[in-house]
């Protein structure tokens, strides 16, 4: 994954800049977005779910779908203890099969970064953390800063910050939009170089389509390197639809600036199955320049042990149990 | 369709250790449906008075697998009198068992033979796609499920003829024709068989039906159903043959009604001699149906849309969007998405459940297919298709688009009746409808707009008898569906539906 | 009207009325020039008619589909108004109609005024189901999916109607209401021998607030009339009610299939006193069926 922030990143030039100059054009811009039938949307996405993934596809998908996972833990009962056991498992999934790919990143609270660090030294697995007032971002905007600033610094590699729903749902974009853009500075290291961001909506807060496809926007403008669904507290987190959506709105946002901004469904995905229905979807829909877990995660826990188990019945030819994968 | 892993300048980085090529294509490896579930014998007789018979004149005819053109059975060909005997096994049972038998027992049967199609329902696709070309998603997922709701929808209306608002003042509650003659097309052939079948059933006709000749092979499976359904001897009669075969039977002195479905000159012979007799017909025939797309539409969901309306079932379709008029402002945008999203259309075998586009149904379609597009060339419209790898057996024909077609050219005119799309643009929504309207079929039209009262404004203007507004080609059993003007008269579906087999 | 065998020279000579065609609101003569004698029922001259021509069906097809989409688009209250006021003014004419029914009929007074009475009733009714039609005959359809789909009644079209030979004037009522109320418009052949009260009729609807060319009223053969407009591209149904010959109802039909026209089968014996069903207003009507997707 690139770490360096690209200075053209968002919305930089041109008609989008325009946009974000004031509330009044970044409304008229977000609203001037092609509407999203929900019935046509949700037909799409049932019709990409009946493609059927065998063999060698199917090989490759799963362990595509394992590199892609951000290993996840965010409960508050959270210790060092899970975080190191669940590093562990993310840099060696299935320790019976040195073949089996480790996961993208594991994702904790920021208080947790430096645990998970630890662990992780330089096997190339990300340190994920979430920060904003995770998850209802009701906090008020230094404390925001703060908590991005502080996971940062103990060595996130990747922001998963939230929206503030309640000024995006009220109409007050742009200052959702400046957020993100604060939120993104905070991102920055000494170095020069900076974590990078992930920007969650809450759809299951946003209700309707055409607010996932206004939020994809407004993210993407504000210089989001990834969009994500859900931060897993709100009921319905991922969809196949809600992924539908956001991968349309990065593909079409590529051809309009050029630049690729990856898409994370988190929450709800559990089975291996589905993982391959996204995959089919992140394929047909955005491309296959997105089947990289640089442009395409999944933000789940017991997902991993599905796609282990499936792994291992395609090696072995006969079903696995979960006796044999670690809880961890 | 060949998966075209389009390097687009993707910045990425590589870290860590990969397993896998990160640059692999995701590449779906075949996934073919079983042919094992069906059983096709080596060959079929006619289905008369509940018995497969051989043909007097004991001619045949073999259907081909339209992706292979391997020959998949003998079918008998029905002379004259072969017709004759069917038509007079439905009368017999018409008057001895199926019109005095009380609507509720009627029901039962239809509810029997709804149930037994879901059970056989995977049967049933295989052999649909096999006979017929279709993708086996399709057979599967709308198909049969439509087929066995036809069933379970008229069944319900067998012992409720009396509420359904056809009583006349001159015959009282509606009492059934006699001997209905159907004449189904090769695009849906259990599909219309439903349609033709469950509404003549239901309101205590008997029938004589004639498949396709290129696609008799579920009718005959189904015709084992009434079987297995323990239908009375004669309710149901399938005779197979081709067009000599259809005008013995919608000539036969002895039927009392004809339901056609196909093309608009097979329609028009049969209204012509059906003149002068006291049968009543319904005809459902061709379509040139506009796909209106709007500025303001929900441009994803109008590209489905699009790509639904033309290449579902090949284009196979009377009510298909064959002629996309898409507002001159976005027009460009909206042929961009498109191609876009043809270029992931999945064009192969049948039965690979990751199949978009299957076979075209005949040689003979494909010819008729070929020899439009041809003209749109020579007209001086531009062709498009993606990058499209086809079997070298079989029939095919990539999905296609004209662009800059006019209302003057061949092909916004005339039904191809395949994978053939021809866009024209428009400025105004009364420009869009005249153009619409400007043909002589009325079947269908789309309309994508988020606009409510442009919707409804565009329902009303629009002379077509289905209006998918912000959808396309869908389908229910209880909904009614048939054409204005050349694209024929009577509906099928719903309450509408029965009219056609009530006096 | 009245035979007037001579003129006294106290006795007012009648001022007579010409027969004429009602083709788009106006009434002009044959464009061919022609007419025919009509007589009553006793063979006494009555009147000359215009005989309608091939041409003059083509016109009046011209004038009927021009006036297609105005009329179609009306207010369905507003078709029954206007149904309402032709009743309205030919119950004021009674009178004149009586003795045009009883003239070329040659029945007596009592079923003239019956047939008259009658004709301004069925007006009245069916002017009444004009703003109800869609509602018996549409509606909305439960389907299966995310869709509200509702279906609806649109007219046809053009309709070519050849009107009874022997009801002058309730049959020719009996065949037109029916479908213009539902907003169609027609071009009627009317009764060959018995032609008058349909033309009185002409002057009816031209006062009642019927837009021109809904009705256009052709006098002449339908025999001679009838084949130019069952095999007339732009026509859209033809009704053939009053076509006694069994051959000339099957080349008519025949005919029609070439643009798959909705064909009402000849019925000459009807018995027009008898109260109609919906059937002759839904043999000429189109069932539109509309979907639209239910979401957020």
């Amino acid at each position: 994954m690139t770490t360096v922030v690209s200075p053209g990143k968002g919305a930089g030039s041109g008609e989008l800049a325009e946009a974000t100059s004031s509330n009044s054009s970044l409304r008229r811009f977000l609203h001037g977005l092609p509407g999203v039938d929900q019935v046509g949307a949700e037909a799409r996405a049932a019709m990409l779910g009946t493609r059927s993934i065998k063999t060698t596809a199917k090989e490759f998908a799963i362990d595509l779908a394992i590199r892609m996972v951000d290993l996840t833990t965010l409960e508050g009962q959270d210790t060092p203890g899970k975080v190191r056991a669940l590093s562990a498992k993310a840099m060696r999934p299935d320790p019976a099969d040195p073949s089996c790919p480790q996961v993208a990143a594991v994702c904790v609270y920021p208080d947790m970064v430096a645990v998970a660090k630890e662990t992780l030294g330089t096997s190339g697995v990300h340190v994920a953390s979430v920060a904003t007032a995770f998850p209802s971002g009701r906090a008020a905007m230094d404390i925001k800063l703060a908590d991005t600033r502080d996971a940062v610094e103990a060595g996130a590699d990747e922001i998963d910050m939230v929206i503030d729903r309640g000024a995006f749902l009220s109409g007050r974009y742009l200052e959702v939009y400046d957020e993100i853009v604060a939120v993104r500075e905070a991102c920055a290291r000494p170095d020069g170089t900076a974590a990078h961001l992930k920007v969650i909506f809450e759809t299951g807060e946003l209700q309707t389509y055409d607010n996932v496809r206004r939020a994809s926007w407004l993210a993407m403008m504000a210089g989001a390197d990834f969009i994500k669904t859900s931060t897993g507290k709100v009921q319905p987190a991922a969809t196949m639809p809600v992924t539908l959506v956001m991968l349309e709105a990065v593909r079409d946002f590529r051809e309009a600036t050029g630049q690729m901004v990856g898409v994370k469904p988190a929450g709800g995905i559990r089975t291996s199955k589905d993982a391959i229905k996204y995959l089919v979807m992140v394929n047909e829909v955005a491309g296959p320049d997105w089947l990289d877990p640089d442009w395409f995660r999944f933000g789940a826990s017991t997902l991993l042990n599905d796609l282990l188990m499936q792994r291992t019945k395609m090696k072995t030819g006969r079903y696995s149990g979960p006796d044999y994968f670690t809880l961890d | 369709m060949t998966e075209k892993n389009v390097s687009t300048g993707s910045t990425a980085e590589e870290t860590g250790t990969r397993a896998v090529d990160p640059r692999a294509a995701f590449e779906y490896a075949p996934a073919p449906e079983s042919r094992a579930v069906v059983d096709i014998r080596s060959s079929y007789g006619l289905f008369i008075n509940g018995e497969f018979t051989d043909p007097a004149g004991g001619r045949s005819f073999k259907t081909v697998s339209p992706a292979s053109e391997e020959v998949l059975a003998e079918v008998a060909e029905a002379s004259a009198e072969d017709v004759d005997r069917a038509v007079k096994a439905a009368r017999r049972a018409y008057t001895k068992v199926w019109s005095t038998m009380p609507g509720r027992e009627r029901a039962k049967y239809l509810f029997r033979i709804a149930r037994i199609i879901q059970e056989r329902s995977r049967e049933l696709a295989v052999l649909e796609s096999l006979d017929n070309g279709k993708p086996i998603r399709e057979s599967r997922d709308v198909d049969v499920p439509l087929v066995a709701s036809w069933f379970f929808y008229y069944a319900g209306w067998a012992d409720k003829l009396e509420y359904a608002g056809l009583t006349t003042a001159e015959s009282g509650p509606p009492q059934p024709v006699g001997v209905a003659a159907q004449v189904i097309p090769w695009n849906f052939p259990l599909m219309m068989l439903a349609w033709k079948i469950a509404p003549a059933l239901a309101a205590g006709n008997t029938v004589v039906l004639k498949p396709a000749e290129t696609t008799p092979l579920t009718a005959l499976l189904f015709a084992e159903i009434c079987q297995q359904a323990d239908l009375p001897e004669g309710v149901v009669n399938i005779v197979t043959g081709a067009g000599e075969t259809g005008r013995a039977l919608v000539t036969h002195d002895d039927v009392d009604k004809v339901a056609f479905t196909g093309s608009t000159d097979v329609g028009r012979q049969i209204a012509k001699a059906v003149a002068g007799s006291d049968k009543r017909v319904t005809l459902e025939l061709g379509g040139k149906a506009a796909n209106i797309v709007f500025d303001d539409a929900p441009v994803d969901q109008a590209v489905e849309g699009i790509v639904n309306g033309i290449f579902f079932n090949q284009g196979h379709v009377c009510c298909a969007g064959s002629r996309l008029l898409v507002q001159e402002s976005v027009a460009e945008e909206v042929l961009h998405s498109l191609k876009r999203r043809m270029s992931t259309l999945r064009v192969g075998d049948p039965l690979d459940k990751n199949t978009d586009i299957g076979a075209i149904n005949s040689r003979e379609q494909l010819e008729k297919i070929r020899e439009l597009s041809d003209v749109g060339d020579e007209e001086g419209a531009s062709r498009w298709s993606p990058a499209c790898e086809l079997p070298a057996t079989g029939f095919w024909f990539p999905p296609t688009i004209f662009t800059g077609v006019t209302q003057a050219h061949r092909i916004a005119r005339e039904e191809i009746f395949g994978p053939v799309l021809s866009v024209l643009t428009f400025r105004t929504p009364a420009e869009a409808v005249e153009k619409a309207n400007n043909t002589p079929f009325g079947l269908s039209a789309g309309v994508w707009t988020d606009k409510g009262s442009r919707i409804l404004w565009m329902a009303d203007q629009l002379r077509a008898g289905v209006v998918w507004a912000n959808t396309f080609n869908r389908f229910d059993p209880a909904s009614p569906f048939g054409g204005y003007k050349e694209s024929g008269y009577g509906r099928e579906g719903g309450r509408h539906g029965l009219e056609a087999y009530v006096r | 009207m009245t035979p007037t065998p001579s003129v006294g020279s106290s006795a007012r000579l009648d001022v007579r009325k010409t027969y004429k065609l009602y083709v788009g609101g106006a009434f002009p003569r044959s464009e061919s020039g022609r007419s025919y004698e009509v007589v009553d029922h006793k063979g006494r001259f009555l009147a000359n008619a215009s005989q309608a021509s091939r041409k003059d069906a083509r016109d009046a097809v011209t004038a009927a589909r021009k006036a297609f989409g105005g009329w179609s688009s009306r207010t369905a209250y507003n078709r029954g108004q206007v149904l309402y006021r032709i009743a309205e003014v030919l119950e004021g004419r009674r009178a004149q109609f009586v003795e045009e029914v009883t003239l070329s009929e040659g029945v007596s007074k009592k079923h003239a005024e019956a047939a008259v009475a009658e004709s301004v009733d069925r007006l009245v009714w069916y002017a009444g189901w004009a703003d109800k039609i869609a509602q018996v005959v549409g509606g909305a359809n439960p389907v299966a999916g995310p869709y509200f789909n509702f279906s609806m009644p649109d007219p046809t079209g053009v309709i070519a109607v050849l009107a009874p030979q022997s009801s002058s004037l309730l049959g020719l009522v009996s065949v037109v209401a029916p479908v213009i109320v539902t907003g169609n418009t027609t071009v009627v052949v009317t009764s060959y021998e018995r032609p008058l009260p349909a033309i009185t009729l002409s002057e009816v609807l031209a006062t009642s607030d019927v837009p021109g060319g809904v009705v256009n009223v052709l006098t002449g053969d339908a025999a001679e009339v009838g084949p130019w407009l069952a095999s007339h591209m732009d026509v859209n149904g033809i009704d053939l009610t009053g076509v006694e010959d069994r051959e000339l109802g099957r080349t008519l039909e025949e005919s029609a299939a070439e643009n798959l026209k909705r064909v009402l089968r000849p019925a000459p014996a009807t018995d027009w006193s008898l109260a109609p069903g919906i059937e002759r207003m839904t043999a000429f009507l189109e069932t539109k069926t509309v979907w639209h997707p239910i979401g957020i």
